[in-house]
């Protein structure tokens, strides 16, 4: 069996006397694409935050295969190989779609490399296969501001594949769309997958169903059920919290 | 004998008018004798401790004393000289008796004022021969101050004497005060004192020690008098950057505006003299509510367009200042101006201890925290504050409770406004009245708010106080300037630690 | 030289962009002219007064300054409202190089120690006088020493985190600082009066028509390389990743850049080039003194470049000129207007016209 990708063991974190995380323990696999569900205040966001450097754990281990993530800030474990997308989806509106891509790309990040970087034919081909992916291609020109909801969220996951990050976190990356928008994203999820692990929050029940994987239920900071989501669907408990009050 | 005699007669002179209006006259009428009999003659009138000597005497030593020219004694100062009259020779024998005379009799003056430098005096002369007097003065007066200046007089007196054991009590009672001319008495009496030594050395490092316990005193009165003129300059600014996150640059000019209207009423009140010791006090209101109304046109006209890009608030409020400080300029001149502080707020105070502070520092201090609990009390009692916190927490929810939020956020800035115009009417007492009186004030407030935690009115007061102290302790040392630049740095590199400042909002609130 | 971001535009826009760019070069031309105009004939009808040469030279400085404060500001959206200290270092810096220069002939004839030094009894330059008398130290200190100062406030602060009003108000107490810091007489630097009585640069005396070429020509230069180098800057990926700090900079540091190092690389770069504005601007007046710290003076140079139109080249350059044209008409004609004006601008361009003259010029442009 090979190590894992993501390593999250005992992870706490306290604001204020608030137990946003307590004792959180979860394992992703290489190659796996996981759901985590749970209702508001669950923690899902704060988990996001600790694995992507945003918010440093009170207690616990945070590893990336073998980088302790709780000692590096957001660039350095962005560079490691894991990239978010922002429940809000944030790109850059002054810049082009093609220019938000350019950005993302992996390439040396510092400011006199940046200074000197020249788009190389390699690197357009690049751009432009996540263009056709994304079904961006028509809008390479436009500034990010006038893209609908729909494509603002398909540019950041165009973004995310630009950085070819080996583990990707989505939070709710559905919210707000419409049916067909979401088997778009559903499909474009799944196809981004192959070889890379994936961590997706969501709401939607459906569309979790939709992805058809493993699923985590978070409940006031720690993990509630594990397993398929016919399984957790059925644990007493996960019914108990979705339908109890 | 006869000393102690002319005490008690000190003592009866007023209980027995008579009898010492004999000896008052007899000693008087000897001053026209030879230089010995002149100088027993003013020893007399020393001695007898009757007020009306004391013109006599002074009239004496200035060599305006006249003989009468028939040789039967002299003119009273307060009559017209006779053709003929000459002055009254002295020799030098006579001058030291009149000055010691002079201190003697002062010592029982109805001015408190003459006996407190008559008292003085006597110090410095150092004869052994006045502790009886001052024995006597002691036990009349009533003044604390005047009767610490007596007894540090009497144990130098009997610093000088024979006996060895008033000399020792005369050591422990200097070294009890804090007076550094105690302690120069005290270094002086080693040499004459062998054998005391080791008493006079405990007795100056027991006045060291509350020396220094002064000079720390007086320092922290300085810094928290400092820190409440921060307090007042920030408070304003905790209401609109700290509470609301506008950023007013023309926060100093509201504090100028402030500080004119106090001139302003200070003017109207010229009229009425009656009412002009309480122009002061009276400005208070007035300040705070031309401050407000400027501060509610500035929301209302143009900083509510710019709500969410603080960086163009922070542009247009400068401006907003520049325009300001020149309208007083072109109304006003750009020369300084006065505001007359009332009697009450004038002169110094002596706390126990000797520690002295100037009544204005006082009131302000006073006012700054005065000024701060109205402004806790308008946030956490009033339906305005209430009001207002609803909409820094969640501007939306508050409006569809009913809540005017447009209305809610010129109020807002209106009192904060109206805060820093009250600091206005402060700063005149301390500082000059002039266009550009707030500029000075702006980077300081904003170091405090800064440095205290945005949005926390304890920050602000903890933070202003120890700004103001740390300032003045560091002054004597660095020089006033140096002290700024070093609170400065300092300030910055505290950023460092905790970019939230002392009193942070931690957890998801503050995330933002 | 590309003006704005380098996005593929529509033709109009690329039209505009080219008269843009003809109108620039033209202006750039005309302004080469002046010297030489200056050397005719007081009764020629294109003679050109000594002192619109000097006030031009001056602005010049003013527009390279300008460009050091929009490539901060209106790229990286990092607010300094400190880069007055970083232009009076420069300042400085090259002002005790023209100190040294005076040599004997100061009121008190020392052969080392400029005049306030005899008068406050130094017995020998301090330390940091040192090298001061060779032209290419002093020219480097005068960037050097900004772009020091820029790094280490700029480390410290990047590096907490600390962005908009806060980082501008760190800004302000840092040049509040140095002025009262210079204002002292013990810190070697003249005190309130500062330096003044040049005699002499690079061997040309001051105050003669070749010397006023010789400055006016060596801040043209200056202009035209701050500009390339800001332009090169905007125009490549480093300028995107910049508009990007600034619209939206933890959403850069997820994408793995880190921008402290972006936004240390381009303030420290942007108060060399204040330093460099300074440097040409003090031999040019004849005085620095540390009125040049006030903070009036950095805030006043944000409103050049507002009242242009930040995050365009162009609109920098424009805004310096126009504002500081503006404030010598008017400081001559009605002075006490001068400050309601000044105000008013700053009212006016962040209420009407948030991206400046520039705005106004490409209105139709989306």
């Amino acid at each position: 069996m090979s190590a894992p990708v993501l390593y999250l063991d005992g992870v706490s974190v306290v604001f204020d006397g608030f137990r946003a995380l307590n004792s959180l323990s979860l394992v992703v696999e290489p190659g796996e694409l996981r759901a985590v569900i749970g209702p508001n205040g669950a923690g899902k966001t704060t988990m996001m935050d600790v694995i992507t450097g945003k918010t440093r754990p009170t207690a616990g281990d945070v590893r990336f295969r073998d980088h302790d993530l709780t000692r590096l800030d957001e660039a350095a474990i962005a560079t490691l190989g894991i990239g978010r997308k922002f429940q809000k989806p944030t790109v850059f509106d002054a810049l082009t779609v093609f220019e938000n891509l350019e950005l993302a790309l992996k390439a040396p990040r510092g400011p006199i490399a940046c200074l000197r970087w020249a788009l190389s034919g390699e690197a357009r081909r690049r751009i432009e296969a996540v263009l056709d992916e994304t079904g961006l291609q028509a809008r390479a020109k436009d500034r990010a501001a006038i893209l609908s909801h729909g494509q603002r969220q398909w540019l950041e996951i165009g973004m995310l594949l630009m950085q070819d990050p080996e583990l990707l976190l989505v939070d709710e990356p559905v919210a707000g769309m419409t049916d067909q928008e979401t088997e778009h994203t559903a499909a474009l999820l799944r196809r981004i997958a192959g070889g890379r692990s994936v961590v997706v929050v969501e709401h939607d029940l459906e569309f979790v169903r939709s992805l058809g994987r493993r699923v985590t239920v978070l409940h006031e900071g720690s993990v509630l059920s594990e397993g398929s989501i016919d399984h957790v669907q059925n644990d007493p408990r996960v019914v108990e919290v979705y339908l109890g009050r | 004998m006869a000393r102690l005699l002319s005490v008690l007669l000190v003592l009866i002179a007023s209980a027995w008018p008579a009898a010492a209006q004999d000896a008052f006259d007899a000693a008087v009428t000897g001053l026209a004798g030879g230089f010995s009999q002149q100088a027993e003659a003013v020893e007399r009138l020393g001695a007898l401790g009757d007020p009306r000597a004391v013109p006599v005497l002074r009239a004496l030593s200035e060599g305006r004393l006249l003989k009468r020219p028939d040789g039967n004694g002299v003119v009273p100062p307060a009559e017209a000289a006779p053709p003929g009259a000459e002055p009254v020779r002295v020799n030098n024998r006579v001058r030291v008796a009149l000055r010691g005379a002079l201190g003697r009799l002062q010592l029982v003056s109805p001015d408190p004022a003459e006996r407190l430098a008559a008292a003085e005096a006597v110090f410095r002369s150092r004869d052994a021969a006045n502790a009886p007097l001052l024995e006597a003065a002691l036990a009349r007066e009533s003044v604390p101050r005047i009767r610490a200046q007596m007894e540090l007089s009497l144990a130098a007196s009997r610093l000088v004497a024979a006996d060895a054991d008033a000399k020792r009590a005369a050591i422990a009672a200097l070294g009890a005060t804090a007076s550094t001319d105690a302690r120069g008495l005290l270094l002086e009496a080693r040499a004459a004192n062998p054998g005391l030594l080791a008493e006079i050395e405990a007795a100056v490092a027991a006045i060291d020690r509350r020396l220094s316990l002064r000079r720390m005193a007086e320092t922290l009165f300085q810094g928290l008098s400092l820190g409440s003129v921060l307090l007042l300059a920030a408070l304003g600014l905790a209401v609109t950057f700290g509470v609301m996150g506008v950023i007013n640059m023309a926060h100093g000019e509201m504090v100028m505006i402030g500080a004119y209207t106090a001139v302003l009423v200070q003017e109207a009140l010229r009229g009425v003299p009656a009412l002009l010791p309480w122009s002061l006090p009276l400005s208070v209101p007035a300040a705070f509510l031309v401050a407000a109304l400027v501060g509610a046109a500035i929301e209302r006209g143009l900083i509510r367009h710019l709500y969410g890009r603080p960086l163009e608030t922070l542009l247009m409020t400068f401006g907003v200042g520049m325009i300001l400080q020149q309208a007083v300029r072109s109304l006003f001149g750009a020369q300084n101006r006065e505001v007359v502080s009332p009697p009450w707020m004038q002169g110094t105070l002596t706390l126990p201890g000797g520690v002295e502070v100037t009544q204005n520092r006082l009131w302000i201090i006073v006012f700054g925290l005065a000024v701060l609990l109205a402004v806790l009390a308008a946030i956490r009692l009033t339906r305005f504050g209430l009001e207002m916190r609803a909409v820094v927490q969640n501007r939306r929810i508050a409006a569809t409770m009913g809540i005017r939020t447009g209305r809610v956020d010129a109020l807002t800035f209106a009192f904060g406004s109206g805060v820093a115009g009250m600091a206005g009417v402060a700063l005149s007492q301390i500082d000059n009245v002039s266009p550009n009186l707030g500029t000075g004030y702006i980077i300081d407030s904003f170091m405090v708010v800064v440095f205290g935690g945005v949005g926390s009115l304890a920050g602000t007061l903890v933070g202003a106080m120890t700004l103001g102290v740390v300032n003045k302790v560091l002054e004597p040392w660095a020089g006033a300037v140096l002290a700024k630049v070093a609170v400065l740095v300092a300030l910055m590199l505290f950023i460092q630690r905790r970019p939230r400042g002392l009193f942070a909002l931690r957890g998801r609130a503050a995330e933002g | 030289m590309s003006v704005a971001l380098a996005s593929p535009a529509p033709p109009r826009a690329a039209v505009a962009r080219n008269a843009f760019r003809w109108a620039l070069i033209g202006a750039v031309l005309l302004l080469a002219l002046l010297p030489i105009l200056n050397r005719l004939p007081a009764d020629s009808a294109l003679h050109v007064s000594d002192f619109l040469v000097s006030v031009t030279g001056k602005w010049i400085t003013y527009a390279v300054l300008a460009l050091a404060i929009d490539l901060a500001w209106g790229y990286a959206g990092i607010l300094s409202l400190g880069h007055g200290a970083f232009f009076a270092l420069g300042g400085y810096a090259i002002g005790m190089h023209l100190m040294r220069l005076i040599g004997p002939r100061g009121v008190y004839g020392h052969p080392v120690l400029p005049d306030f030094m005899v008068f406050l009894g130094y017995r020998e330059l301090p330390w940091y006088w040192l090298g001061f008398d060779h032209f290419p130290f002093a020219l480097l200190m005068a960037l050097a020493v900004p772009g020091l100062l820029a790094a280490v406030v700029g480390f410290l602060a990047f590096r907490s985190r600390i962005t908009g009003v806060y980082f501008s108000i760190i800004t302000q107490a840092m040049t509040y600082a140095l002025m009262l810091a210079f204002f002292r007489n013990d810190m070697g630097f003249g005190g309130n009066n500062g330096f003044t009585d040049f005699k002499e640069l690079l061997g040309t005396p001051l105050n003669t028509p070749n010397a006023r070429a010789m400055l006016f020509y060596a801040s043209l230069a200056a202009l035209l390389g701050a500009y390339w180098i800001c332009a090169r800057v905007v125009g490549s990926k480093l300028g995107r990743v910049l508009v990007a700090v600034r619209d939206a900079e933890s959403r850069v540091r997820f994408l793995g850049y880190d921008t402290t190092r972006i936004k240390l690389f381009v303030f420290v770069l942007s108060a060399v080039l204040a330093g460099l504005a300074g440097a040409l601007y003090v031999p040019q007046v004849g005085i620095i003194n540390p009125g040049e710290f006030s903070p009036g003076n950095s805030i006043e140079a944000v409103v050049w470049v507002a009242v242009g139109g930040r995050g365009t080249l162009v609109g920098a350059l424009l805004g310096a000129f126009s504002v500081n044209a503006l404030k010598t008409w008017l400081t001559s004609v009605a002075p006490d207007l001068w400050l309601f004006a000044l105000g008013g601008l700053f009212v006016l361009v962040t209420l009407f016209l948030p991206r400046g003259l520039v705005g106004l010029l490409r209105r139709r442009e989306p």
